[in-house]
């Protein structure tokens, strides 16, 4: 079990090198102000989303608490969901599972959430084209589109998506939400687009746990690819081959 | 002659009329007030606000644009009015800037179903004022 992480790291340093070499190359060869690779990174508001990044995120389940819902109050708190004390139908974008191996007695606590799967079921099923992958990955409903028909709640296995039953007020200007549409995480699009990482991600961190970390996973340079070399990683439900973008560790 | 008064009168009404649909919307206690112009020329705004709406929708939830000119959220920020207290008033309340005038052109739009009516007071993510740092963020 030590053994791969030392193993991986030289491989993965020489890949780095030879992108950056890649890169400096194609600096050099092309006209001037004329970039392959965008230096700058950040994303510009002017600028559309491109599949050369894929939103993916790591949950590590050895470092996750139980009992802790930091992540889970900041999403409520971001994206305004409020509830009307109905567990079964209020909102919910993340939550959190506390798991027991019957046989061994190991528990695990995680939080579960839009997988944002790359051939995502929600997608396959939506009559309307409101389910959409967006070309980073991130996976959506277009709420002007949603017609609330809840196709996709049925057809998510990891149940992750709310449909909204109640008229609302009061919401976020950033998280526009209604009735008679369905809603699921959203990566928080909105900070992303902006350069910020997911609400969920920055209240972990600041619980202290870092159990979750976002990222780019087309990106051998990211933080979170680096770390998906080194630790055993897996996909819930895996035997779908719904190839999600959301990562589990220690299950 | 009985019929100079009634001349006088509709000459009043009719320049009344005129000055309502040349700009007695943007109300006093908002940040348009202080301001001479629109995202685009008052005369396009008028006639093609709805438009600009429609493609910003599309251009933001399906490639993440996020440019604020066309920005429902910033129209809101812009056109929101405060009330004695300070307090934003909804965009869509009674005589407020979206409402009146769609109420007076009959139109009805469920936009407001979603999106929030006033503008955000802590200005968190607003588009306008982003300045917080995420040490998790990888890219
Ligand atoms: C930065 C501030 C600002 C923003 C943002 C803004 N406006 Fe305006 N808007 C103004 C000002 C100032 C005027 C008045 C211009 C004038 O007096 O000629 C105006 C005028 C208008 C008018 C014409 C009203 C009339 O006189 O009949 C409409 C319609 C309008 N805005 C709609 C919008 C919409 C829709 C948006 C969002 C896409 C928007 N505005 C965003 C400042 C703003
Ligand atoms: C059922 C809910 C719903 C309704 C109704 C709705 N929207 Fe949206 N709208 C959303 C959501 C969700 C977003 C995505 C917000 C984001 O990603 O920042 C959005 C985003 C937008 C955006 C881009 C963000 C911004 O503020 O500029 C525009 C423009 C927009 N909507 C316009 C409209 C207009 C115009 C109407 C009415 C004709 C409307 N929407 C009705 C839910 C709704
Ligand atoms: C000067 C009058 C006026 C003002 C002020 C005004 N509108 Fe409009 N708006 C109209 C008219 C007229 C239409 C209908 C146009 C049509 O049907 O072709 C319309 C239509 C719309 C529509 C399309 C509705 C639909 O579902 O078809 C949207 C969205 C809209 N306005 C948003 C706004 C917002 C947001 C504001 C405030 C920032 C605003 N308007 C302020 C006159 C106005």
């Amino acid at each position: 079990m030590k053994q791969a992480p030392t193993n991986a790291v030289p491989d993965k340093k020489r890949r780095s090198f030879f992108t950056q070499a890649a890169a400096g190359i194609a600096l050099l060869t092309l006209a001037p102000g004329v970039r392959l690779v965008d230096l700058a990174l950040g994303k510009k508001d002017e600028t559309a989303v491109t599949g050369t990044v894929r939103w993916g995120m790591l949950i590590d389940t050895t470092k996750c608490a139980e009992g802790c819902v930091a992540c889970v109050e900041a999403c409520d708190t971001e994206h305004g969901l409020t509830g009307f004390n109905r567990p079964k139908t209020d909102a919910q974008w993340i939550r959190k599972l506390e798991l027991e191996d019957e046989q061994t007695g190991k528990a695990h606590s995680l939080p579960m959430l839009c997988q944002h799967c790359a051939n995502p079921p929600c997608v396959d099923v939506c009559p309307t084209g409101a389910s959409f992958v967006r070309k980073d990955g991130i996976v959506l409903v277009d709420k002007h589109i949603c017609i609330g028909c809840r196709y996709c709640m049925m057809a998510c296995p990891y149940k992750a998506r709310s449909f909204i039953h109640e008229e609302l007020s009061e919401q976020k200007p950033h998280a526009p939400r209604g009735k008679g549409t369905v809603e699921s995480c959203t990566f928080c699009v909105h900070r992303v687009d902006r350069d910020h990482t997911p609400a969920c991600v920055e209240a972990c961190s600041e619980a202290g746990h870092q159990a979750m970390i976002f990222g780019d996973l087309n990106d051998n340079n990211s933080t979170l690819t680096k770390v998906l070399g080194e630790l055993a990683s897996k996909q819930v439900r895996e035997d779908l081959g719904l190839n999600t973008g959301v990562r589990y560790h220690g299950i | 002659m009985a019929i100079v008064p009634w001349l006088i009168l509709m000459t009043a009404l009719s320049l009344l009329a005129s000055v309502e649909l040349a700009g007695a919307q943007v109300l006093g206690n908002s940040r348009a007030a202080e301001l001479d112009q629109c995202v685009e020329p008052t005369e396009f705004m008028r006639r093609n606000h709805m438009e600009l709406l429609i493609h910003q929708r599309d251009e933001t939830v399906h490639r993440g644009i996020r440019t604020k000119n066309h920005s429902l959220v910033e129209c809101i920020a812009c056109h929101a009015e405060k009330d004695s207290d300070g307090q934003f008033v909804s965009i869509n309340a009674e005589g407020q800037f979206c409402q009146d005038c769609h109420v007076t052109a009959a139109v009805s739009m469920d936009c407001f179903q979603c999106h929030a009516t006033k503008p955000d007071v802590n200005a968190q993510l607003t588009g306008l004022a982003i300045a917080m740092t995420r040490p998790n963020c990888q890219r």
